[in-house]
């Protein structure tokens, strides 16, 4: 079974995050980077596949030279070789051209399921993997708890608003992986060393035959909203500050 | 040129989900400023006598198609269906929700629609006749301003931040051919396991009570259970509770669990790490309840009380009882 992983580097979910002075971005000074949480999910997803399967796992990551990094820890966890699609037209561009550069990719190498995160926790937009899938002409299953591999498909878990639905899709597939669907394995000191001598390739937008042409930007990156101060409710008693609670969220809040 | 503001409604075997009176809603605040109409679609199976009932929040058209190949939801076929008719008709805006349907339909849509999206979004608006979409990003860090340049600009809408406002017109109803070939359909819903709790999912709750490391274990969360009841409100966590194993997955609430937007969130016991607050900060208003006066939480908090939890909770409970009794 051939499979692939994207995976996408950003800042770490500790990092603060500070808006630039002019709204054109984040300061990225100081911030520490790691592979988003979701792609870790289908980076482990797809080496439990290997396990049980044989094959191939491939991650393909876009972003500028750090980005590496990340494509080497994913090796290290135990994935077979990489692609680095590293272009400057496609820093902080959209999922329409970021999933176009995937999929030209990704086009040429074999894949019978390709994962990806539910959304990298930088932009939060969640799209990449759908529009990938699109690309591909393959289906799609998203927000992924449980996969198991039946033959030439795959059946899934996928929650959704009070329910879970249990979906069959052919292969090849898009799967975007969503917490729950295994815990990450931590790469160990010999796969590290390991990973340093594993092949990765790097092309440009050019090389991969996509021309970047924008569908939507970032405007302006804005602090977020500020709340107005909030009211400490004193008392001598529990009992005393929850009646007061629950007068405040009565009349004043009225949301009880 | 494109042109009129459209939604995607979303229901499940012929009962609305409120997100799409949400949609409707904000899309004819929109169309109102363009002076533009309001167009939504409504696809399933046996649906056609609820299509009226988007005319009460402000739609000027339902384009409906009705085949069984539509319920359950599935991204094949309704990608699809929405994809020719918007190629046809040319909307200018394309909203749908953030909701488990809404973000799995609308990221295909941007692939076959060749356009941009903006997800998730607690805030639109119209300047020089675009659309500029608002949204948190960095799991609500920072937000950014998102202006699409292809048609149609598409954007998702986070549940329960845009009111359902009724504004009632009578919608034509336009009957559409989906034109759907069941070969292509790649992935098929085998079943669908309810869950049987008879709780709102946290994503459309209006009322949550959340517990973190504060609870202390599993079993304190019988007076958060005690609370929500007489609420009417669901039960969250922080991802320390989660993790511990004290509360399963689905309740996490915080940057790598749900993003929540509740009219009130009460937050119990929980310290208010970055992630956290990055998963419940767009909730309408925040009750923290916690021994320690210097938790993040605090700063958050429309309402606080520094006390022991497990004291004022069911002090809480009881005043919430006889308010509500």
């Amino acid at each position: 079974m051939n499979i692939v992983a994207c995976v996408k580097q950003v800042p770490d979910t500790e990092a603060a995050i500070k808006v630039k002075p002019d709204g054109s971005g984040i300061d990225e000074a100081g911030i520490k980077w790691v592979m988003n949480p979701y792609d870790e999910f289908g980076v482990e997803e797809a080496l439990k596949l290997k396990e049980k399967f044989g094959g191939d796992v491939t991650i393909v990551s876009v972003g500028p030279a750090r980005a590496l990094e990340t494509i080497r820890t994913a090796l290290a966890m135990g994935a077979d070789k990489g692609i680095h699609i590293n272009d400057p037209a496609l820093e902080g561009a959209d999922a329409y051209n970021i999933a176009a550069a995937l999929a030209a990719a990704i086009k040429g190498i074999p894949h019978d399921i390709i994962f990806c995160g539910q959304r990298a926790i930088d932009d939060d937009a969640g799209q990449v993997g759908s529009v990938l899938a699109e690309f591909l002409g393959i289906p799609q299953v998203t927000f992924v708890t449980k996969l198991d591999v039946e033959g030439a498909s795959i059946k899934v878990i996928r929650p959704i608003e009070g329910a879970q639905l249990l979906i069959e899709s052919s292969l090849p597939c898009v799967v975007t992986a969503q917490k729950g669907l295994n815990e990450p394995r931590y790469a160990s000191l010999p796969g590290i060393m390991k990973a340093k001598k594993k092949p990765v390739d790097v092309k440009n937008a050019a090389e991969l035959g996509v021309t970047v042409a924008p569908k939507a930007k970032i405007a302006k990156t804005l602090p977020p909203p500020a709340r107005p101060p909030g009211k400490i409710i004193c008392g001598e008693e529990p009992a005393e500050k929850a009646r007061e609670l629950a007068k405040l969220l009565r009349e004043e809040a009225k949301v009880i | 040129m494109a042109k009129g503001v459209w939604i995607v409604a979303e229901q499940r075997y012929g009962a609305y989900r409120k997100i799409s009176f949400e949609l409707v809603s904000a899309a004819r605040k929109l169309a109102d400023q363009l002076g533009e109409e309001v167009g939504a679609i409504l696809l399933g199976s046996g649906i056609e006598g609820i299509a009226g009932e988007l005319g009460k929040y402000g739609a000027d058209k339902v384009y409906v198609a009705d085949n069984a190949l539509f319920e359950p939801y599935t991204t094949d076929a309704h990608a699809a269906a929405i994809a020719k008719l918007v190629k046809e008709q040319d909307p200018s805006i394309l909203l749908l929700g953030a909701s488990a349907q809404g973000k799995d339909l609308s990221s295909r849509l941007v692939g076959k629609l060749a356009t941009g999206m903006a997800t998730d979004c607690v805030d639109l608006k119209i300047a020089d006749g675009k659309l500029i979409s608002i949204r948190p990003m960095y799991a609500g860090k920072c937000n950014g301003e998102i202006v699409v340049s292809a048609f149609p600009q598409m954007a998702s809408l986070r549940p329960n931040v845009f009111p359902a406002v009724e504004n009632p017109k009578t919608a034509e109803i336009v009957k559409f051919d989906p034109g759907l070939d069941p070969g292509q359909l790649k992935t098929k819903v085998l079943e669908v396991q309810k869950d049987t709790s008879g709780k709102v999912d946290l994503t459309e709750a209006n009322v949550i009570v959340s517990g973190g490391r504060g609870m202390k274990g599993p079993e304190g969360y019988g007076i958060l259970e005690e609370l929500a009841d007489a609420l009417g409100a669901t039960v969250g966590a922080s991802r320390a509770a989660v993790d511990a194993g004290w509360r399963p997955q689905k309740d996490q609430v915080g940057q790598t669990g749900k993003v929540v937007s509740p009219n009130l969130y009460i937050a119990c016991g929980i310290s208010g790490a970055i992630q956290h607050l990055a998963g419940m900060g767009s909730s309408k208003y925040i009750v923290a309840i916690n021994k320690d006066p210097d938790a993040p939480i605090f700063a958050r908090a429309d309402y606080g009380i520094v006390d022991d939890l497990f004291k004022v909770v069911p002090e809480l409970t009881k005043e919430v009882k006889k308010l509500l009794a």
